[in-house]
């Protein structure tokens, strides 16, 4: 083993029936340092990490531990966690039905007993200790989602642990919490722990991070001081090839103007039950906007508001001049409005129901109860779409759960693109995926709307909203707070408009 | 965010509506009925009759929270019943290590049963049904008629076994005093009631199972064994199921086919009551043990209150079933509301 | 090579492996026993009437309720994720309208208090109620349909006592039997022409309209299918009233096979019996994608079953433990572990093929 490597992998080998997911990866953690793991969907990071953690056992390689000598072989997470590893996932992997405190010591207790008093007493420790405002005995469920994901770490935290590994844990974190998470890390990064982190975030690997490893197609593309490797070429490794420069995605297409055109949906006073205040919208014929704001600000709810996803309680609406109803779904569609949710998993995808159907559904839907689409036309419509968008599946049969994330967005897209809205909402089509989709998704907003389609695009990372939009609605505390466009497009004037005030 | 006011677990608020529930009832009952509800002889009478369904319902509620089900016990508590009267019948037996038979066949359903769930992977429902069908099957293949053991000498000690309470008794109508008393089963019953509830609440494999049954996923990645949690899980519920059926035959001196059936549904039944939640990870044993006499007084007030009809019975425990039901729905969806 | 193991490993992973499988172990048991067990005859039988008779006539036929319930049962398990244990219960229900319409007051008759078709739709109204409440149960409560149901399991029979008053009835009008035996002139017992009937109907309610797809993405994702424009509660709330068809169905049929009825016992356990169909055809129990046919097929081995244990000489009193032992055999081979193993056991005995087919992960 290395001097001062707290973890090594050597020739990790991990495959799945039809495909390589790991194929002789090395890896090395050094004790006190942060080692960002970075790569496209699909390069092979969770399986890596799932083969640390003993959630997969791998086919072949060796992993040593710092402590134990030779190699060791980790067969459970429960393994895992006795070596010194612990690992805090994007999803909350805890249970919601146990108490705060037996969240953060479960699965760990020596002894056959469980001592309550000791237990909740040590777990409002930590707690006050790392600022978080949970108490011990409430039941974990009773939280937000974010203070389940600081609960987890506190869990990582206090097993004392040599390893720590974190998947990806800041999208469900507030830019305040994400700043809380990474004080936390330097100061384990102090004491000694190794920590990997996982992340979509460019930004923040740049903040905290020692080195980075770049994965890609299951195979190991190298490992890099962070001083070393400027972001474009983080990217470009990551990728594979040169990036082409998504700042320039907009290429010959004009900049929007709309002078004279109609505007295509107005809402007045919209409001909700999932608690935004009321608002007022409206989008043109061919008009790109978005709504931006810190994350539950409100700008997802805004646009479930104007789709009836969540129970609309108030509000007028109205599609090229004259009044409608929508109060579910299935009034937006009626009036050509198409929305792709935030949660793929979730909310979009149909999981076990193939490529084919998902592409169909939201059009077998509106063409209604006693008009199916034969087997041909509906094969005629997946293909089409397959082809246009470019969505890499094995055929038209494959469940959509096989598929990439990037890819199942894109086969969200394609059914609604099916439906041909005239107005088409996406909100944050771009998370999770990987750049080259990303870029492709963007270009794709650009060309819709070219042709006349009305879109309103809703990202986390900004640069992607002010390359595409040409107005985007600030939103602050579930509240419109201001309007931007034309030369105000910059991220100055958003991070201004979202902070609130003027200076 | 945070908030440091104290709220009730999950758990804790469905175990306060049964037991509110149960003491009102009761109340109620012992104003407006009198009767038998005004002495201990009939609360005793009850803990008498419904002993054996109190055990396999704390075995149910086990495998409930950790989110299984075992819809066998009924079938076990049959086999037992007539294992022992065969054993006791034609090999002249002793009705003291009766219990070990009992025992043995409630841990092989467990094992077996346990290892199909927990470590092939297969859906409970379909293995503890199948187990149910073996169970029964097997009853009326060893013999079809009804045996009954109350006249073997050797088990009318045991069978006429009585723990006469001083004091508690009543003076009847025609002023004779009747002793107010307890069977065995009353007794190990309860005492099984506290254990269980120690063994949930105060160690390792009690806390597993409520983490198994809120989230196996989870559970799994906070380094709990999910797999033998689970097998634990099937394990304790056939050996309760096992201790029953020798608390069953103890109590009514006899095997058949027939003994206890559709005792899984009236165990379901107790422990959605008592606050067991069948998605997993939320109940307790107190609150099963109050489901049972819930279900059983309910019964006996209808009866009391003049709906003599036999049909009435199922029709009254089927509207408390639903009423729990929808009281826990509404409470919970009211709560996740609340959150959000 | 490697077509051949993808071909194998495409019927192993077929949903009607494991029926087709069970129906082929049987066959042979059964040729090996006793081949005559597949002898049909056509001759007259003691009411002087002509029909085809012979075990696989009889399977068909007795298993005809059990079909039926097969169908509901799939596709309410397919849209909420979960069985209706109170089938029988309904059934029971649905029969005791019918007998107790068509037999008025008298326990034992055989002129018809009203008419037939009167007491059918009585019956038909009674059953999709139930369906309706455990529907409602379900879908807008948010019950888990295995203990919503569980309300109408323990009080239907009951309620089926109190239509009867807990007596028992007998009916033995010539055409109302008809129904459960032959129509005059038809060599094939009603039963199974009903049967073929429901069939041709379900097949092509599946053709043409797309309750398959709904379903389908209701059980698998119910957010999602809300956000497509379905309404999740009309469409589970739906399944559960076809179910309540099909009980009627299966419960006219049963009565109409006797002509008496008991509330205790009148289709005693056989909600068992019909979950069992679903999981037999390889459909998941927690929802989400189905194949009808696959758990219609389910529900005759399961009377093949019955039969074949009948023909070996086994008590009807001890079907139950074979019927358990052979369930449990079959749910451990159509286990993902021992498709696996199976797979794996094959690659061993073949010789390597290079596969590196690389599918799009």
């Amino acid at each position: 083993m290395k001097e001062n490597a707290v973890l090594e992998m050597k020739g990790i080998c991990k495959s799945f029936p039809g495909v390589r997911a790991l194929q002789n990866v090395d890896f090395t953690l050094c004790k006190g340092e942060i080692h960002a793991l970075m790569g496209e969907n699909g390069a092979g990071k969770s399986t890596l990490i799932k083969v640390l953690t003993g959630v997969y056992s791998k086919d072949e390689g060796e992993v040593f531990i710092e402590g134990h000598n030779g190699a060791i072989a980790i067969r459970s997470p429960q393994e895992a966690q006795n070596v010194g590893i612990s690992t805090v996932y994007q999803e909350i992997t805890l249970c919601p039905n146990l108490t705060v405190a037996e969240n953060m010591y479960i699965g760990r207790t020596k002894g056959v007993l469980q001592n309550w008093k000791k237990m909740n007493a040590k777990a409002e420790k930590i707690l006050r200790d790392l600022d978080i405002p949970a108490t011990a005995t409430q039941q974990l469920g009773n939280y937000s989602i974010a203070i389940q994901q600081m609960v987890a770490i506190a869990r990582a935290v206090d097993m004392n642990c040599k390893v720590l590994i974190l998947d990806e844990p800041t999208s469900s974190l507030d830019e305040n919490e994400v700043n809380k998470l990474f004080g936390l890390m330097r100061n384990l990064k102090k004491e000694g722990v190794g920590i990997i982190f996982v992340t979509h975030f460019l930004d923040q690997v740049y903040e905290v991070c020692d080195k980075i490893t770049v994965l890609r197609d299951g195979q190991l593309v190298g490992e890099y001081e962070i001083e070393n490797l400027p972001r474009i070429q983080l990217v470009s490794k990551m990728l594979g090839k040169d990036m082409d420069d998504t700042s320039d995605i907009r290429g010959d297409v004009e900049i929007y103007d709309d002078k004279g055109a109609e505007p295509v949906f107005e809402g007045e006073g919209l409001v909700s039950n999932a608690g935004i205040k009321p608002f007022d919208f409206y989008i043109k014929k061919g008009e790109v906007n978005g709504f931006t704001g810190l994350l539950g600000s409100g700008r997802s709810e805004c646009v479930r508001a104007i789709f009836g996803a969540d129970k609309v309680t108030g509000g007028k609406v109205k599609m090229h001049g004259k009044s409608v109803k929508i109060s579910k779904p299935i009034h937006a569609m009626k009036n050509k409005i198409a929305y792709l949710p935030e949660d793929r998993k979730g909310d979009g995808i149909v999981g076990d129901l193939s490529v084919r159907d998902n592409i169909v559904l939201a059009y077998q839907v509106l063409k209604g109860f006693f008009k199916p689409l034969s087997k041909s036309q509906a094969y005629k419509f997946a293909d089409e779409y397959i082809k246009l968008l470019d969505i890499k599946t094995a055929s038209a049969d494959t469940p959509i759960k096989s598929l990439s994330g990037g890819n199942q967005q894109k086969v969200i897209v394609a059914r609604w693109l099916l439906t041909h809205p005239e107005y088409l909402i996406l909100d944050e089509p771009t998370r999770g995926i990987d750049v080259g989709t990303k870029v492709d998704i963007q270009k794709l907003v650009l060309k819709l709307a070219s042709e006349g389609m009305s879109v309103t695009f809703i990202s986390s990372e900004t640069d992607e909203m002010l390359r595409t939009c040409s107005r985007l609605v600030v939103m602050r505390d579930r509240k419109v707070v201001g309007e931007l466009t034309g030369d105000d497009l910059n991220q100055n004037m958003v991070m201004k408009t979202i902070a609130g005030g003027g200076e | 965010m945070g908030k440091s006011k104290k709220t009730l677990t999950d758990t804790a608020l469905l175990l306060t509506i049964t037991i509110l529930t149960f003491v009102v009832m009761y109340a109620c009952a012992m104003i407006f009925l009198g009767q038998s509800f005004l002495t201990f002889n009939g609360f005793f009478d009850m803990l008498n009759n419904k002993s054996t369904l109190l055990i396999v319902s704390c075995g149910l509620s086990i495998v409930m929270i950790s989110g299984g089900i075992d819809i066998s016990v009924g079938g076990v508590i049959a086999l037992v019943g007539m294992c022992c009267a065969i054993y006791l019948k034609d090999f002249g037996g002793n009705p003291y290590t009766a219990i070990l038979i009992a025992l043995g066949i409630g841990i092989a359903f467990g094992i077996v049963q346990g290892f199909i769930v927990a470590y092939l992977g297969i859906q409970p429902f379909i293995v503890t049904l199948a187990g149910m069908f073996f169970a029964r099957g097997m009853t009326t293949i060893i013999s079809s008629d009804h045996l009954n053991v109350s006249d073997v000498e050797s088990f009318k000690k045991i069978f006429e076994a009585k723990i006469i309470i001083p004091g508690l008794g009543f003076v009847n109508n025609n002023g004779v005093y009747v002793d107010a008393f307890l069977k065995i089963g009353v007794v190990v019953s309860l005492l099984i009631v506290v254990l269980l509830f120690f063994m949930l609440k105060y160690t390792k494999v009690g806390r597993n199972l409520y983490a198994v049954g809120g989230n196996a996923q989870s559970a799994l990645m906070l380094g709990i064994n999910v797999t033998r949690t689970r097998f634990y899980s099937h394990l304790m519920c056939s050996t309760l199921a096992g201790i029953a059926g020798y608390i069953y035959f103890i109590t009514f001196g006899s095997g058949s086919g027939d003994n206890a059936l559709g005792y899984e549904m009236d165990a379901i039944a107790s422990s959605i009551i008592g606050g067991t939640l069948l998605t997993g990870g939320v109940g307790n044993i107190f609150g099963t043990m109050f489901g049972v006499f819930s279900l059983h007084t309910i019964q006996t007030i209808v009866a009391s209150a003049g709906l003599g009809d036999p049909w009435w019975t199922g029709i009254t425990r089927a509207s408390m079933l639903c009423l729990f039901l929808v009281i826990q729905s509404v409470i919970l969806a009211v709560r996740k509301h609340a959150k959000a | 090579m490697k077509s051949a193991k993808a071909t194998l490993l495409k019927i192993v992973s077929n949903q009607m492996f494991i029926p087709i499988v069970a129906i082929l172990i049987l066959t042979i048991v059964n040729l090996i026993g006793d081949p005559s067990f597949f002898a049909i005859s056509y001759g007259e039988n003691s009411e002087g009437a002509w029909l085809f008779s012979g075990n696989p006539v009889n399977i068909i036929d007795n298993g005809t309720s059990l079909a039926m319930l097969a169908i509901g049962m799939t596709l309410v398990t397919a849209a909420s994720g979960g069985q209706d244990i109170s089938v029988g219960a309904a059934m029971a229900i649905a029969a005791g309208v019918i007998i107790k319409m068509v037999s008025g007051e008298l326990t034992v008759s055989s002129d018809y208090a009203s008419p037939l078709i009167v007491a059918l739709l009585v019956a038909l109204l009674a059953s999709m109620l139930c369906g309706l409440f455990n529907g409602v149960l379900v879908s807008f409560l948010k019950i888990q349909p295995m203990v919503a149901t569980l309300v109408l399991y323990t009080a239907g029979r009951s309620i089926a006592g109190w239509i009867t008053g807990n007596l028992s009835y007998k009916f033995s009008a010539p055409s109302f039997k008809a129904f459960g035996h032959t129509l005059p002139g038809i060599p094939i017992p009603t039963p199974i022409i009903i049967s073929v009937v429901c069939f041709i109907l379900i097949a092509l309610v599946l053709k043409f309209t797309t309750l398959g797809l709904y379903v389908q993405s209701v059980g698998i994702n119910e957010n999602s299918a809300r956000l497509n424009g379905l309404n999740p509660i009309a469409i589970k709330l739906a399944s559960y009233v076809i179910l309540g068809v099909c009980v009627c169905v299966a419960g006219f049929v049963t009565v109409t096979r006797t002509g008496t009825f008991i509330s205790s016992t009148f289709a005693k356990d056989i909600e068992m019996d019909a979950i069992l169909a679903v999981a037999l055809g390889g459909n998941a129990l927690s929802g989400g994608k189905f194949n009808i046919a696959s758990s219609v097929i389910g529900a005759y081995v399961i009377q093949y079953l019955k039969t074949t244990l009948n023909a070996f000489g086994v008590e009807a009193v001890a079907l139950p433990a074979y019927k358990a032992l052979v369930i449990i055999a079959l749910v451990i081979i159509s286990s993902p572990s021992a498709r696996e193993w199976f797979v794996n056991k094959w690659r061993m005995i073949m010789p390597k093929s290079k596969n590196t087919a690389k599918e799009v992960a």
